[in-house]
C-alpha cells in the first residue's frame, strides 16, 4: 500500500515498491485504517440490501398499522442524540489516549459506554413495545424489514459494546503502545459507522415514516 | 494542539512506523458535533412541521442525511482530499457506486413488477 507514492515514479518494478522520492511505505497505521475502511464499506453495502428492502416493503401493510401508528419518535430523538454524544466522547478519548491523558481515556470510554448501552435499552424498550402490541416481526412483510433492519444495526451496537469493554481492558493492561492505539482507531471508525448508518435509518424508516 | 511526542520527521523513521500525528483536534470533533446536532435537528424540524412542501418531504430529508454523512466523513472520520486518503477516497467512491446500484436497482425492479401485477381486486373477482 503506497498512499503517500501516489504519482511518483518508481525506480524499477520491484514488490518492494520503494518510491523514487524516498517516501518508503505507507506508515502501519495507514495501512491497517485502510483495511478497516474496506471492511466497513463492505458492511454498508450488506446494510444497503436491508434498506432497499425495507423501502419495497415499507408500505406494505395489509391494512394494518404502519410506521405513523407504531413509532414513538421522542425516544427515537433519544436515542439519535445517545449516538451523537457517545461518537463524540469516542472521538475525545481517542485524543486523550494518543496525548498519554489515561484519566480522560478512562472517562471518555465509559460515557461512550454507558451512551451506548442506554440505545440499545431504548431499542429493545421500543421493539418489546411493539411486539407487546402485536406488531412482532412475523406479523407482516412491513414489519420483518424493520425489525431486520433495525435489529441488525442494534446486534452492531452490542458487538461494539463488547469491544468497547476488551479494548479498553487491553489499554488498562498492555499501556497505550502502537499496536493498542490501532485497534483502538479502528474501534473509532467503526463507532462513527454506526453513527452513519444510524442516520440514513432515522430519515428513511423513522422520520419519513411519522411525517407530519 | 500539543503533541506530547518528539516530532520525528520522515527520514529518521523505519519503514512502515507508526507516525506520531494525532487522530484529529478536539475542535474538529466538536464542530463535527455540532453540525451533526444542527442537521439531525433540521431533519426532525422538517419532518414535524409544514416548512416544506409535503411531496418533496423525502427529497429534502435525503439531502440533509447526504449532509450530515459528508460530515461525519470529514469530522469523525478525517477523510481529506490529502495524499494518504486517496485510497479511501477511492474505495468510498466503489461503496457509493455499489449502494446506489443496490438500492436503486431493487425499487426499480419491484415497481416495476408491481406495475406487472394484477389488482388484488381482479384475483379476488376470478376466484369467484
Amino acid at each position: 500500500m503506497t498512499a503517500k507514492a501516489s504519482g511518483t515514479e518508481f525506480t524499477d518494478g520491484s514488490a518492494q515498491m520503494t518510491a523514487a522520492d524516498g517516501a518508503g511505505p505507507a506508515p502501519v497505521r495507514i495501512v491497517v485504517a485502510y483495511g478497516f475502511w474496506i471492511f466497513l464499506l463492505s458492511d454498508i453495502i450488506m446494510f444497503s440490501a436491508l434498506f432497499a428492502t425495507y423501502a419495497v416493503m415499507s408500505g406494505r401493510t395489509a391494512g394494518g398499522p404502519g410506521p405513523q401508528d407504531l413509532f414513538e419518535l421522542r425516544s427515537v430523538a433519544i436515542e439519535t442524540l445517545c449516538l451523537l454524544l457517545s461518537s463524540y466522547t469516542c472521538g475525545l478519548g481517542l485524543l486523550a489516549v494518543e496525548r498519554r491523558r489515561m484519566t480522560y481515556f478512562y472517562l471518555s470510554f465509559g460515557l461512550t459506554f454507558a451512551l451506548g448501552a442506554a440505545f440499545l435499552g431504548l431499542e429493545i424498550a421500543e421493539f418489546a413495545r411493539m411486539t407487546g402490541m402485536g406488531a412482532g416481526p412475523s406479523r407482516r412483510a412491513f414489519l420483518s424489514s424493520f425489525f431486520s433492519l433495525v435489529g441488525l444495526h442494534g446486534v452492531h451496537i452490542s458487538v461494539g459494546l463488547i469491544w468497547i469493554v476488551f479494548i479498553t481492558a487491553q489499554v488498562a493492561v498492555r499501556g497505550p503502545r502502537d499496536f493498542v492505539l490501532r485497534r483502538l482507531r479502528c474501534f473509532s471508525l467503526f463507532w462513527h459507522a454506526l453513527d452513519i448508518i444510524w442516520i440514513a435509518l432515522l430519515s428513511l424508516v423513522y422520520l419519513a415514516g411519522v411525517s407530519a | 494542539m500539543t503533541n506530547s511526542g518528539s516530532k520525528s520527521t520522515t527520514a529518521d523513521r523505519a519503514p512502515g512506523a507508526d507516525d506520531e500525528a494525532p487522530s484529529g483536534s478536539i475542535a474538529s470533533y466538536t464542530v463535527g458535533f455540532v453540525f451533526a446536532l444542527l442537521l439531525t435537528g433540521a431533519s426532525f424540524l422538517v419532518s414535524q412541521s409544514h416548512l416544506l412542501w409535503a411531496p418533496g418531504l423525502p427529497v429534502g430529508l435525503a439531502v440533509l442525511a447526504i449532509a450530515q454523512m459528508g460530515v461525519h466523513l470529514v469530522f469523525f472520520f478525517h477523510l481529506s482530499s490529502g495524499p494518504d486518503n486517496t485510497n479511501n477516497v477511492l474505495a468510498l467512491a466503489f461503496g457509493v457506486l455499489i449502494v446506489a446500484l443496490v438500492v436503486s436497482g431493487s425499487l426499480w425492479i419491484m415497481s416495476n413488477l408491481d406495475l406487472n401485477m394484477m389488482p388484488s381486486s381482479v384475483i379476488m373477482e376470478m376466484r369467484h
